[in-house]
Parts: structure tokens; C-alpha cells; sequence
């Protein structure tokens, strides 16, 4: 069968878009916290505030004739990655990691010209990527270095860690793997390979390309039981903490892990996917439950962690089924 | 919970108010569900001829009563050079032609144009009798008289059927002497029914006189028939003078009521009176709203049928837009079905209306795809965001106005509704796909376009259709209901059919798991 019974996937604790537009977006998240995620200058300012780690910003573009300034901007550095401020769904990012006379090189090896980079960054500035084509901003970050335990993972480009907050507690993780029918991008819906993880101790548990169980990267053909995600605590911990910075209750925190500076986060999502759910062959509406069953959400990150750690683990005993009942059903 | 139980009630607040009105409409103000009910209407002609005889004239008519079982929709005078005037007395509505001084054979028209509902007439009150006066026979006529009405009286339980027993005896095949007496063979129509209304008077109940038309299609030079109606326990019943059956034939019009002449003619002789009658049909919807009109029912009054044609037809259009609304809802919501863009589906559903599904089917894949190709070269050209999507529009243009000269050059006319096309929201589509196309690939954009044209197709399919056409047009209370319906689907919190298969695998193994 190609369909799934909905009364098995309910069963299983599956959260349906529909359900999680009404039960946990609009519920959990104010609208107007989103500019907070949704401007990724803003998210950046917030977290440095926070003092979590980020992404060294190189430079800002706003206007049109700033367009002109790129190349001085772009002078010094060999390697960086141009974002737009409102993009969404890793729209509109280039990654150069090499740069020789003319030459700017994207990860897959394709060189292309300063014109190029200025193209990109005009159409940015245009409103292409953003919401509802917007005039946008540009922002040039320092490039990401690979984790050397990520080296036999990843095709050209960087991993990194989903992790759903929900209401201040990790309830759900996945790594997300560039592989090269994603183009270096870790998106999963254009083939980047989705890792679940195991909340207690980073491990992985599952995973999965085209929504299909794989047991090895595509690429590079190594098996995933052996992967493990070192800094586990000090990522949950970023995570849980961006409860605080931003307010939002239900989340998705994009980490990477930097061969030198460690954790530190990417981006903020006020709509996180599901395919998280395929990934960890789970569904998050138990793990939800349990969340909304609690009286009082803990102040401190670092003890929301350990609840989570201890509640949501692999190796944690199933949860009763009086718990998959989550407020996502009821109405308001 | 509270919450919930307003959110429900608001629902069928909403759901309720539009079907409350559509009921209404379809019972009280007789609106038809279905597009095509046609109504008999019937058109009559009255033709009164008489010769002037040089003098002043008047012509005086008896004009038929506004029931509330027959909706007059239009009455016409017409006589050349003649004085009108319409004067509604106590028994009824009269027409009244003059002229100072005229000669010769004249002629004067009167025509009708009605059709009947099914509203029972209900007896109206003032309508009382006034005391039967007991006629003056000579002698024999009246031994005859009552010798007849003390047979019929033996036979009759109630008045209703001494009446009927009466008008059968009288009418009876082999008469008796009596009834010879009273009524020769070549007595006239009118001498028959005043005699009935006399023997009635004797019997001290009250009768008059009831001349009216049956209605046949295609007849010509028809006369008036004459029935009779008796007073019986507070209302007018009407007997057939000869037959004695009781109650109103089908498609039987009441002309006139009483004793009062049918026509007058002052100045004049030799006056006749001729009937035709020609049935047609016509839409009952148009019926009804005219006749709704007319009395000023609030409802329709405070409409969109107020409003000019034209605008009317705008409105037929607009109407159509919460069924495409409706339509793309589901698809997202409960099938899950990506479009690009949320509702320009339904923009190109309207279009498709104009050109027809295959025509338009071609036509916007043709504009689109040729769109991409030259879109592609832009690209390449390092335009500015808004400068490319302004070059997309005029390539857009550009593309249509070809389509429609080649085509029409070929002699293909309906390629010609290629305007129809929202030139906008097609640069839209392209520059989307385009977009899309560089990022996610071909396969996204099959996804999305395909899944855009799909719901198109399902939304003009239904908005084409001519019973929805017809009902949302003129039930707009159909929107309420529809808006209930969307209040509803907002609440939907369960699985898209699309996550059913996207979470498949999940089954899979959670059963796997377990076993």
C-alpha cells in the first residue's frame, strides 16, 4: 500500500500539517515574534546577546548601489557564505569556499565570477528569495569548517543539527547530511539524507533519503550506526535556550558544529518541517503530551535538558498511551 | 471548551442563516433549485368589435380580479385614437374606452399575459353574499319550479349536494316535463345559469354568476363559460353548470364574478367578444424575480437583481469565486495538493470558463512554456528583480498577441480567447516556476504546476457547471453556507490524504516493530 492508514499514523503520534499549523504554530507561536526568526540579522543580534556562538558576520548589504561595495567587502576574505536576511527554506544561500584571482569556487568545484555574486546578491536584495517577495537584505557570514567527524558524512557541504524546541524542551532531533543529489544543500526534500537522533545521547537511530530508510550515506557509503554527535549536551543546551531568546514555543533550532569554534547556531524557524518525524520513526505528538502535561516549564535550560534527556531517549521506556492524547486536538 | 462550543454555534449560525434563505426563497418566494424550470404562461387576447354609430362611444370591459393564485406580469390596451381609462369598483376591475364621435366598424384590443402559482386562494372576507331575492315565475314555470326543487331536496343530504343534484337534474339526458318546462333546448348558456341561481334563491341560498376561460393553447375566438357559485358554510364554492361538478377545472381562468355586464358598448352595436389564447414557457426564475420585484419583497429588492445587467453579470462571475475558494481549500487541506501560489488556480479556472477547458488547457501551457524558455534567457541577462518580472509581463503579452494572430490567421477561433488570460498572474506563474525551476529542479515544478492546473480543472468543473452556476447566483446565500463549510475545514486538525503517503514508511515499520 502506498497510503498509510490514518488511524495507525494517529496512533503512532504522527503530527499532520494541519494539525501543526492549528495546534502547535498558532497556538504556541505569537505572531509577532516571528520577525525575531524570520530576520536573521535580528536572530544573530539576539543569540550574540544571549552569548551563544554564531556565525561571524562579514558584512551587510541593504540597497541596490550597496551592490557596488561587494567586491570590497568580499576583498579579504577566501571563503563565505551569502545568505538572504528573509530567506527561508535555505533559499538564495552560496557558499564560496575558495576564492583565486576572478575566481570564486562553489563547493561542488563550478567557478563563477565576481558578476555572478552580484547577480545573486541584486536578486536577494530584489525580494526573490523571501517571503512573499519582499525587498530583502543580504548578510555574508564566515564559512562553517567541517567537523572532522562529519568527514565521512557529508558531500560538499555541512551538516547540520535540527533540534524542535517545544516550549523550552528538545523533544526531537535529526542531523541533516548533504549528499550530492542535494547539491551540497542540507535540505531534505532535494535529497540531503535525514538522521534521526537520539535525544539522550546523540546517537543515531534512522535514516532516510526521499522520505525511504537508508543505512548508509549515499556518497561516501559509509554506514550510520557508527555516527555519533560529539558536544551533544552543549547543542541541546544552545537549543533549549533559544526558548528564552525568542519566546516561541514551538521551534526549530538549526545547529552546525564548527571544527573550531564548536556549536553554535545557524538559524531559527518559527514552522519547522516533519520530516523530522520520518527520520526518527516517531511521531512528536507523545513527546508533545508530555510537555503540555507538565505544570510549570523549568527557568533553566540546562535542566529542561536533562528532563528531556531522560524522558525522550531512545532507551527511555515507551510513554503510556493516556499521554498521546495532546492539546494539538483540542480546540481553543 | 467554551470556546469550541461559540466556534460551533457560529458555524450553524452561519450554516443556518444561509439555508433558512435559501428555503425561504425556494418556498415562499417560489425560486426554482434547478436552472432549467420553465413556467406555463399564458398570453390572452381579448378582441371586442362593434360598428359606431357616429356618436360619442364608450366601451366598458370587464377586466379579470388579482387573485393570489395568478401573477399578472403584463396587461395592454390597445385601440387606435381611443380615450383609456382602468376604474376598479366594488365588483371588480373594468377598462374604459371613449371616443367623441366615431363611425364604423371599430375594434379594440385588451391582452393579458399570466401565469399561475401555486398559492390557495383564500376566500376573502368582505366577499359576502347579499340575501337571494326570490325570482317571480308565472305561474306553470313556478309550479314546475318547485315541484323539481322538492324532488331534488328528497335526494340531497347538505346543501352542497342539493346543488350538485339540482344542476344534474337539469341537466339530465332524458328530461322530465318539468325540466322541459323550465329549460328548452335552445336555451342559451346565460339563461341556463341565471335559472340555476334563481331555483337556488328559491331555496333561500345565495349563487351568482362566474364567467371564465379555459385555457388551451392555440385558441382562437373563444368565449366565456359560465359557472355557477354557491355560498355554502361561509365560502364560495364554484359548480360546473353542466355537469354539477364541484371546485376550479385545471387551467380554468376566473374572468368575472357577478351579475355585472361583461362589456358595455355606448354608441355602438353589434358588439362581440373573442378570445385567443397562446401558451409559451418561460424560465420561472425570471418569473419570479419579476414578480418579486414588483411587490417589493425586501429580500430581492435589497439584491443584486436591484443592480444593472451588467453589474449583474460581474456578480455571476464573483459568485463563482468562493466555489473555486472552496475547491482550492479542499485541495490543500485535505488532499494536499501543492499549487504554486495559494489562489491563482482559481484566477485560471475563471479563465478557463471563458476559453473552454481544452482550448485554455493549451493555451496556458503553451504561454507558460514558452514564457520559461524566453524567461531562461532573461536570467542569463542580469536584469533586476523587478525589471525581469516587468520584461516577463511584456513577453507575456507578446506571446498571447502572437497566439491570437497565428491562430486566427489559421482560422482557429478559439484560440482568439486567449485575453481571457490574467497576463499578470501568468508572468507570476512563469517567474515562480522559472525561480523554481533553478532551485528545486524540473521535478518541483512539475509537482507545483501540475497540482495548480489540477485544482484549476477540478474548480472549473465545478464553477462551470450550470446548476452551480445558476445556484450561486441567485441563492448568494450559498456562500453562507459555503463559508460555514470553510469555518469547518479551518478546523481540520487531521492527516492530508498527500501525508498519508508521505508518512507511509512509518507504518511500515512501527508494525515491523512490533511483530
Amino acid at each position: 500500500m502506498f497510503l498509510a492508514s490514518p488511524k495507525k499514523l494517529r496512533s503512532f503520534g504522527i503530527i499532520g500539517m494541519n494539525q501543526r499549523n492549528f495546534g502547535l504554530i498558532s497556538r504556541y507561536n505569537p505572531r509577532h515574534l516571528y520577525p525575531l526568526v524570520d530576520d536573521k540579522l535580528k536572530t544573530k543580534l539576539l543569540a550574540q546577546q544571549a552569548g551563544i556562538t554564531v556565525p561571524k558576520l562579514l558584512g551587510t548589504l541593504h540597497y541596490q548601489h550597496d551592490v557596488k561595495l561587494l567586491k570590497e567587502i568580499l576583498h579579504p576574505y577566501d571563503q563565505f557564505v551569502i545568505k538572504p536576511v528573509k530567506g527561508s527554506g535555505g533559499k538564495g544561500i552560496l557558499v564560496i569556499t575558495q576564492h583565486d584571482h576572478n575566481l570564486y569556487f562553489k563547493p561542488s568545484g563550478d567557478a563563477i565570477q565576481l558578476a555572478d555574486i552580484e547577480r545573486h546578491v541584486s536578486n536577494i536584495l530584489s525580494g526573490l528569495h523571501s517571503l512573499g517577495g519582499k525587498p530583502d537584505s543580504v548578510m555574508i557570514e564566515s564559512l562553517i569548517q567541517l567537523d572532522p567527524v562529519f568527514s565521512d558524512y557529508s558531500y560538499e557541504g555541512i551538516p547540520d543539527i535540527r533540534i524542535i524546541v517545544f516550549r523550552g524542551y528538545p523533544i526531537m532531533a535529526m542531523l541533516r547530511l548533504t549528499t550530492h543529489a542535494s547539491d551540497g544543500k542540507a535540505n531534505l526534500h532535494q535529497g540531503a539524507v535525514g538522521v534521526g537522533i537520539d535525544i539522550g545521547t546523540g546517537g543515531a537511530l534512522h535514516a532516510v533519503q526521499f522520505g525511504e530508510t537508508v543505512l548508509h550515506h549515499p556518497d561516501t557509503r559509509k554506514t550510520f550506526s557508527e555516527l555519533a554527535i560529539p558536544h551533544w549536551d552543549k547543542l541541546l543546551q544552545l537549543a533549549a535556550a533559544c526558548y528564552e531568546m525568542t519566546g516561541l514555543g514551538y521551534l526549530g533550532a538549526d545547529l552546525v558544529l564548527d571544527r573550531d569554534q564548536g556549536p553554535m547556531i545557524i538559524e531559527l524557524n518559527a514552522r519547522p518541517g516533519l520530516s523530522i518525524q520520518v527520520a526518527n520513526y516517531a511521531g512528536l505528538a507523545p513527546r508533545v503530551a508530555v510537555i503540555e502535561a507538565l505544570k510549570a516549564i523549568d527557568p533553566n535550560p540546562q535542566t529542561r535538558v536533562t528532563f528531556s534527556k531522560t524522558q525522550f531517549s531512545a532507551a527511555a521506556k515507551p510513554h503510556t498511551p493516556r499521554l498521546q492524547h495532546t492539546r494539538c486536538d483540542d480546540p481553543r | 471548551m467554551h470556546a469550541n462550543l461559540r466556534f460551533y454555534l457560529l458555524v450553524i449560525l452561519v450554516m443556518g442563516l444561509g439555508v433558512g434563505l435559501i428555503l425561504y426563497k425556494h418556498f415562499i418566494l417560489g425560486f426554482p433549485l434547478l436552472p432549467d424550470d420553465k413556467t406555463p404562461v399564458w398570453t390572452i387576447e381579448a378582441k371586442i368589435d362593434f360598428s359606431a354609430r357616429g356618436g360619442p362611444v364608450v366601451v366598458s370591459f370587464a377586466l379579470p380580479p388579482e387573485t393570489p393564485d395568478i401573477v399578472i406580469i403584463k396587461e395592454d390596451f390597445a385601440s387606435p385614437d381611443y380615450g383609456f381609462s382602468q376604474l376598479t369598483s366594488p365588483s371588480g376591475r373594468r377598462a374604459q374606452w371613449s371616443k367623441r364621435a366615431v363611425k364604423g366598424a371599430q375594434t379594440t384590443y385588451y391582452r393579458l399575459s399570466l401565469y399561475e402559482t401555486d398559492q390557495i386562494t383564500s376566500s376573502i372576507a368582505a366577499d359576502l353574499p347579499s340575501e337571494p331575492e326570490k325570482p317571480e315565475f308565472d305561474e306553470v314555470l313556478n309550479t314546475a319550479a318547485i315541484t323539481l326543487l322538492d324532488q331534488v331536496r328528497n335526494r340531497s343530504a347538505n346543501t352542497e349536494i342539493f346543488t350538485r343534484e339540482l344542476i344534474t337534474a337539469l341537466n339530465s339526458k332524458v328530461p322530465s316535463q318539468n325540466q322541459s318546462l323550465l329549460l328548452s333546448e335552445r336555451s342559451s348558456d346565460d339563461y341556463k345559469t341565471h335559472l340555476i341561481i334563481n331555483l337556488l334563491a328559491m331555496e333561500g341560498i345565495s349563487a351568482r354568476i362566474v364567467r371564465g376561460l379555459y385555457l388551451e393553447d392555440g385558441r382562437r375566438r373563444q368565449s366565456l363559460t359560465n359557472f355557477v357559485e354557491v355560498y355554502i358554510g361561509g365560502q364560495w364554492l364554484l359548480f360546473n353548470q353542466n355537469s354539477g361538478i364541484h371546485g376550479k377545472p385545471e387551467n380554468f381562468l376566473i374572468w368575472q364574478r357577478g351579475d355585472e355586464s361583461l362589456l358595455d358598448v355606448v354608441g355602438g352595436k353589434n358588439s362581440q367578444i373573442s378570445f385567443s389564447i397562446i401558451k409559451n414557457f418561460q424560465s420561472t426564475r425570471n418569473l419570479v424575480v419579476r414578480d418579486s420585484m414588483s411587490k417589493q419583497a425586501g429580500i430581492i429588492d435589497f439584491s443584486i437583481y436591484s443592480l444593472p445587467i451588467e453589474q449583474q453579470n460581474a456578480f455571476k462571475m464573483i459568485l463563482l469565486l468562493p466555489i473555486g475558494a472552496l475547491i482550492v481549500v479542499i485541495m490543500r487541506l485535505l488532499i494536499g495538493l501543492r499549487t504554486s501560489g495559494t489562489f491563482m488556480p482559481i484566477l485560471i479556472a475563471l479563465a478557463l470558463i471563458q476559453t473552454t477547458l481544452l482550448t485554455g488547457i493549451v493555451i496556458f501551457l503553451t504561454v507558460v512554456g514558452t514564457g520559461l524558455l524566453i524567461r531562461s534567457y532573461l536570467s542569463r541577462l542580469n536584469l533586476l528583480f523587478v525589471a525581469r518580472i516587468s520584461a516577463v509581463i511584456i513577453v507575456v503579452i507578446v506571446i498571447m498577441a502572437s497566439i491570437s494572430i497565428i491562430s486566427n490567421k489559421l482560422g482557429l477561433d478559439q484560440a482568439l480567447t486567449v485575453t481571457f488570460f490574467p497576463m499578470i498572474i501568468l508572468s507570476w506563474t512563469i517567474e515562480r516556476m522559472s525561480v523554481l525551476w533553478e532551485e528545486d529542479g524540473p521535478r518541483e515544478v512539475l509537482i507545483q504546476g501540475g497540482g495548480s492546473l489540477l485544482t484549476a480543472v477540478i474548480a472549473y468543473l465545478f464553477m462551470s457547471n450550470r446548476t452551480i452556476e445558476y445556484l450561486s447566483f441567485n441563492f448568494p446565500e450559498l456562500m453562507l453556507v459555503n463559508l460555514a463549510f470553510i469555518l469547518l475545514l479551518g478546523q481540520y486538525t487531521g492527516y492530508r490524504l498527500s501525508e498519508l503517503y508521505r508518512f507511509h514508511s512509518l507504518e511500515r515499520r512501527n508494525v515491523s516493530g512490533k511483530s
